[in-house]
């Protein structure tokens, strides 16, 4: 003591300053000072009484140092310890130490005590073991570490004495270690705690189970929670502390954890008479339904009506559960997450009463607030935010969910930064259901607006986040619009998510595709920094597979590299467009051959190695464009700084295009140098992206992203071979000179009949297909929608497909037949050159396919015009270390489009004879390949998807049919007559439809059926 | 819920609870990242935000922040709260807590916090029937002292 005063000094140092504020009462003005409501501080003598005051007079008041010191016991000391005088504590008072070094020098010192203490010869009376122990806890908690004291706490554990019990626990909790002597100890005397029948000793073990929950501690518990939990004579308390003891066991180890009889006895907690009981079980039952949703079905009546009790309660009815004029707010917002946990419940009653539940919630909300603090409208919000969440779960009541847009739509302008923070991100999930789409999407200059004007970078995230969910065709250009004026001052922690929604955005809801090359164009320009390779990659394979756009994008590109500074991606993406289809606007003397290159080659200088690399590649790529800039360019090959560069790759790229350029006859040059044939299509690699930045840690997955090689390469997905293993820059290979080639989707002109189950060089020969060739497999899923469409010895693909109208949808199934896990499994859609089908794969499938397993895909199919070639599925993975690849066509043709379409003979007469074009009709006489059979004909042809006419033909041999090709730019009619011939075994099959190719088309497709 | 931090306007840890296994280190790094990022936000800004895989909810009382990591599914507001009514718990039982409460009662905030919040859930919302658990072993406490000073009195 004395001490202290002598070297008053010390504690006055800076931090004092601060203690004024800190003492500063937390709820200042909101309750009822202590001193008017001493009904909870009788036993509290220690500090109360003096803290009090503390508002005004810093504890440490400088000029009372002896006063503080009688009121405290010593500054710094935990209160437990304050109500006796105590020697050297003093020491523990290093949060008013000056620096760094003096706190850290006083700890040491005091620990250095506290160890002498605990390995003193003197036994330590339990007082004092746990004024260490404490003490050590303070520390601890004050930032330091502690590696001694543990066994001292657990002795503790075993005090009868409730306070040093209480500290051991403490103790435990905070600063568990997986020490397995400890443990052994520890759990003994929990268990000695359980099953004292105490109730305040029971429940001390409880929290600790829960605070720590070990898996040893799920071991040595799991099994007896549950039966303290429902038996009878359990204090509530106890019941409460057991499960949320018990949840938080099932979380760590839900294998730990047996279901049994108890289960029952849960649910009905929820009819407990204590409100306490019931919150508590609540969030037990949510944990545990997940899993076993069967088994605590009988939770969804229970919640109900309790729910319902709750809602219809009056503000007064609950008592102490009654917060701020909201009865039971907690029990309620748990309630409505639990029944989400559910379909909407199929009794008719409960449904009812659920329902009216919900419309009530709705109604309070615009009833006026019982009170103006804001803790009743978090509150009652919270509860009206739930129930919005449940309305968009059920998603099955387009009444409640267009009410709860509309009262999102109010929150949007509320003067609460949170209420509009919620409200933004509700109405993300809520754009996301049919019947409330169209409502969310009449707010959109509200949103528009908040992404504007908003003050907090965290609301204006959700407002692009909710624009982005809002988009479709109808508003894509406004909404995109808007997002690229607002990166350009956007904040940079958001830039990089901002640019892939628009890039993702500008590529779906494209009408023509100019638009989609200037929105990116326009993304490089604003933000070319936070333009990933994902973004720019994809532009190009855009370009490249759509030569509708290829002229307008080379004219575009051309005129972007103009402006005197321009980011180096775009000197990236023109280098590439320019070396493709630079052609397409050599014509104008404006941008003639010489033009292009120079002001390409004026950026060159000033760009990095990988884009210089891609550079050179353009130029030779010019040499075959326009032989007109050969010497130019040679010239430049062979100087200096590029022949000796010391980047290696330069100069490896220099050396081989001057030699190539110089003995290459004009064919060899034309051949290597060909334009790049199309990109397979394939799930955008923005997409996922934009996913994988969504994820944990989004921050590493970024930089994991551009490290995962798969996910850089554009060629799609060739697995990296020993020779291009060494290449130095994901875009040095953008021009495929170097890789193996892309396989490339077949020429539309090779027509039906090859079907490609192509091997790589690199690889083993693949397994030769067991059953039908996958030619036939194709064929027979004309008229059928499921089934196997492919197989050999190690993998089998099935199919199961619906369509409607222009829409459908098809399950692929992946089994793995071997025992040995497929590896880098990546099945991928690929479109031919003539896309007219969309094809979105939905889910990404796993890499990995264990031996013996079956990974599902799931594709979502657009028809947007006619068309011809089905799309293609290639499937890529390696077995057993050797890349196996296989290409198949998938099922889809024209005709999964049909709709049916029953006429009369009259009409049907009548449309036959508005089809008499030449070119409408297409006609194929051809021999029986299978026995003629008018039943299996008949359900050939209703499987094809026509509709069949009876009493049309006059000739009751003949099939008439009719039907309508449902595409989202047109439908095609299409009539058709089937004439079989027994005698000769031959066929005759017309067919009209509006339009030439698809007469033809439908005609070939359908005569290889019988 | 993931975890609780009280910190104070400099930074200061003053209460951390977790509810979900990490390792120190992690418990630190976290601890320093959010510190900072909530530290930096201004006064009229939103108390929730997006960091990680979590959502932060975070209120402060005069010199202390209270901040809350929930998962996704979790309710913000309800979450917001469950912090006040832990303010409240203290308060009522210390009197116009402060600061300094927390720090030198470090042990009975975490009592409280035992009685109210559970495994990361919430177990008990009445305030009466919090500070009665903790009243309960507040006497326990004080019977124990009686025979203590009384043997010191007799010796």
């Amino acid at each position: 003591m004395l001490q202290l005063s002598t070297r008053p000094g010390r504690l006055y140092l800076p931090s004092l300053t601060e203690a004024p504020r800190q003492g500063r009462s937390l709820l200042s003005h909101s309750l009822p000072s202590p001193a008017a409501s001493p009904l909870f501080h009788p036993r509290a003598p220690h500090n109360h009484t003096c803290w009090q005051k503390r508002g005004l007079q810093p504890p440490v008041a400088p000029q009372h140092p002896e006063r503080t010191q009688k009121r405290h016991g010593g500054l710094g000391l935990p209160a437990v310890l304050a109500s006796r005088p105590l020697h050297g504590l003093e020491h523990t008072s290093p949060y008013f130490c000056k620096s760094k070094e003096a706190e850290i020098k006083r700890i040491n010192k005091e620990l250095a005590n506290i160890r002498s203490k605990f390995k003193g010869d003197k036994a330590l009376d339990g007082y004092s073991k746990k004024k260490y122990v404490c003490k050590l806890l303070f520390i601890f908690l004050l930032g330091h570490d502690i590696d001694f004291g543990h066994m001292e706490a657990v002795n503790l554990l075993s005090s009868n004495k409730y306070t040093e019990k209480q500290i051991g626990y403490l103790f435990i909790s905070v600063l568990v270690n997986s020490n397995s002597e400890l443990i052994r100890l520890i759990n003994n005397a929990i268990k000695n705690d359980l099953a004292s029948r105490n109730p305040t000793f029971m429940c001390l073990a409880l929290h600790c189970i829960a605070n720590v929950g070990s898996r040893e501690m799920g071991e040595a518990f799991a099994a007896d929670i549950p039966r303290i939990l429902v038996a009878g004579d359990s204090m509530d308390s106890v019941k409460q502390s057991a499960a949320l003891c018990l949840l938080r066991l099932y979380k760590a180890s839900p294998d730990l954890v047996p279901m049994g009889e108890w289960t029952a006895r849960v649910v009905h907690l929820l009819n407990d008479q204590h409100m306490g009981v019931v919150t508590a079980a609540v969030s037990l039952i949510t944990c545990l339904c997940k899993k076993n949703p069967d088994d605590f079905k009988t939770c969804i009546s229970l919640a109900v009506s309790r729910l319902s009790r709750i809602v219809s309660s009056a503000s007064t009815d609950l008592q102490d559960y009654t917060y701020y004029f909201v009865p039971a707010p907690w029990l309620s917002v748990k309630l409505l997450r639990l029944l989400q946990c559910y379909p909407p419940p199929e009794d008719a009653a409960v449904k009812g009463r659920l329902v009216e539940c919900l419309e009530t919630v709705l109604n309070k909300a615009q009833e006026p607030p019982k009170s103006k603090k804001v803790q009743h409208s978090n509150a009652k919000n919270a509860i009206l935010f739930e129930t919005i969440s449940l309305i968009i779960h059920y998603d099955s009541e387009p009444n409640l969910l267009v009410r709860a847009c509309n009262q999102l739509g109010q929150f949007l302008q509320h003067r609460e930064t949170n209420l509009r923070y919620l409200a933004l991100e509700s109405m993300c999930t809520l754009a996301s259901s049919e019947f409330s789409h169209e409502a969310v999407k009449t707010h959109i200059d509200t949103v528009i607006n908040a992404l504007k004007t908003e003050r907090d970078v965290s609301v204006r995230q959700r407002a692009a986040d909710l624009l982005y969910a809002m988009c479709d065709r109808s508003n894509a250009k406004q909404i995109v619009s808007e997002m690229l004026r607002y990166l350009e001052t956007a904040d940079y922690a958001i830039r990089e998510e901002i640019v892939l929604k628009v890039a993702i955005l500008a590529e779906k809801y494209a009408v023509d595709y100019s638009w989609y090359v200037d929105t990116i164009l326009n993304l490089i320009r604003i933000a070319g920094d936070y333009v990933s390779e994902e973004v720019w990659y994809r532009v190009l394979q855009i370009v490249t597979n759509r030569d509708d756009v290829q002229g307008y994008a080379a004219k575009t590109v051309f005129e972007a590299l103009q402006a005197p500074a321009c980011h180096e991606n775009m000197v990236k993406v023109g280098g590439y467009i320019l070396g493709e289809f630079g052609n397409l606007i050599a014509g104008d003397p404006r941008s003639s051959p010489p033009v292009q290159f120079s002001l390409l080659h004026s950026k060159f200088h000033l760009c990095s190695v990988a884009t210089r690399a891609l550079l050179l590649s353009t130029y030779i790529k010019f040499i075959n464009l326009f032989p007109e800039t050969k010497a130019t360019i040679q010239g430049v090959l062979r100087a200096g700084s590029q022949l000796r560069n010391a980047d290696v790759e330069l100069q490896q790229r220099a050396v081989e295009y001057l030699t190539l350029s110089s003995v290459a006859s004009t064919d060899v040059l034309a051949t290597v140098l060909e334009e790049m044939p199309p990109f397979p299509e394939r799930e955008s690699s923005i997409l996922a992206k934009l996913k994988r930045k969504k994820g944990p840690g989004a921050g590493s997955a970024l930089d994991d992203g551009r490290r995962d090689p798969s996910s850089n390469d554009i060629n799609g997905g060739v697995e990296p071979t020993p020779s291009t293993v060494s290449t130095p820059s994901p875009s040095a290979d953008l021009l495929g000179l170097r890789a193996a080639p892309p396989p490339a989707a077949p020429p539309a002109s090779s027509g039906a009949g090859n079907l490609l189950v192509d091997v790589f060089s690199d690889g083993p020969a693949a397994q030769p297909s067991l059953g039908p060739t996958p030619e036939e497999a194709f064929l027979r899923f004309v008229c059928k929608n499921n089934g196997v469409l492919f197989e050999n010895q190690l993998l089998q693909i099935g199919v199961k497909s619906e369509f409607r109208q222009n829409l459908g949808r098809m399950y692929l199934f992946y089994g793995n037949k071997t025992s040995v896990q497929f590896q880098n499994f990546s099945p991928t859609v690929v479109h031919p050159g003539d896309l007219q089908t969309h094809i979105l794969p939905t889910k990404r499938v796993a890499a990995q396919v264990d031996g013996g397993a079956q990974v599902q895909q799931v594709l979502n199919i657009e028809c947007l015009r006619d068309f011809l070639t089905p799309p293609l599925l290639s499937v890529r993975f390696r077995y057993g270390g050797a890349p196996q690849s296989l290409t198949l066509k998938l099922p889809v043709t024209i005709n999964k489009f049909f709709q049916p379409t029953e006429m009369a003979a009259q009409d049907f007469f009548q449309r036959w004879k508005q089809l008499s074009l030449p070119q409408q009709e297409a006609q194929k006489i051809f021999k029986a390949n299978h026995p003629m059979d008018a039943e299996v004909t008949k359900a050939k042809l209703l499987g094809f998807g026509s509709a069949l006419l009876d009493n049309v033909d006059p000739n009751p041999e003949n099939f008439v049919g009719a039907g309508i090709i449902q595409t989202k730019a047109l439908q095609v009619g299409c009539l058709l007559r089937l004439e079989p011939n027994a005698q000769a075994q031959m066929y005759r099959l017309t067919l009209r439809t509006s339009k030439e190719p698809v007469s033809r088309h439908l005609c070939e497709l359908l005569a290889q059926q019988f | 819920m993931q975890f609780m931090l009280l910190f104070s306007r400099q930074g200061k840890l003053r209460l951390q609870k977790w509810y979900v296994p990490l390792s120190d280190k992690e418990k630190k790094k976290i601890t320093r990242e959010l510190v900072q990022t909530v530290l930096a936000r201004k006064p009229k800004m939103c108390s929730f935000l997006e960091w990680r895989d979590l959502k932060i909810v975070y209120k402060r009382y005069a010199s202390l922040y209270f901040c809350c990591a929930i998962e996704d599914q979790d309710n913000e507001l309800i979450t917001l709260e469950i912090i006040h009514r832990y303010v409240e718990l203290l308060d009522k039982y210390f009197g116009s807590v402060c600061e300094l409460d927390i720090i030198f009662n470090f042990e009975k905030a975490y009592f409280i916090l035992d009685e109210f919040l559970l495994g990361g859930e919430v177990q008990e919302t009445s305030k009466k029937n919090v500070l009665k658990a903790i009243e309960q072993a507040d006497l326990l406490q004080e019977v124990k002292k009686v025979i203590f000073k009384n043997k010191s009195f007799v010796t």
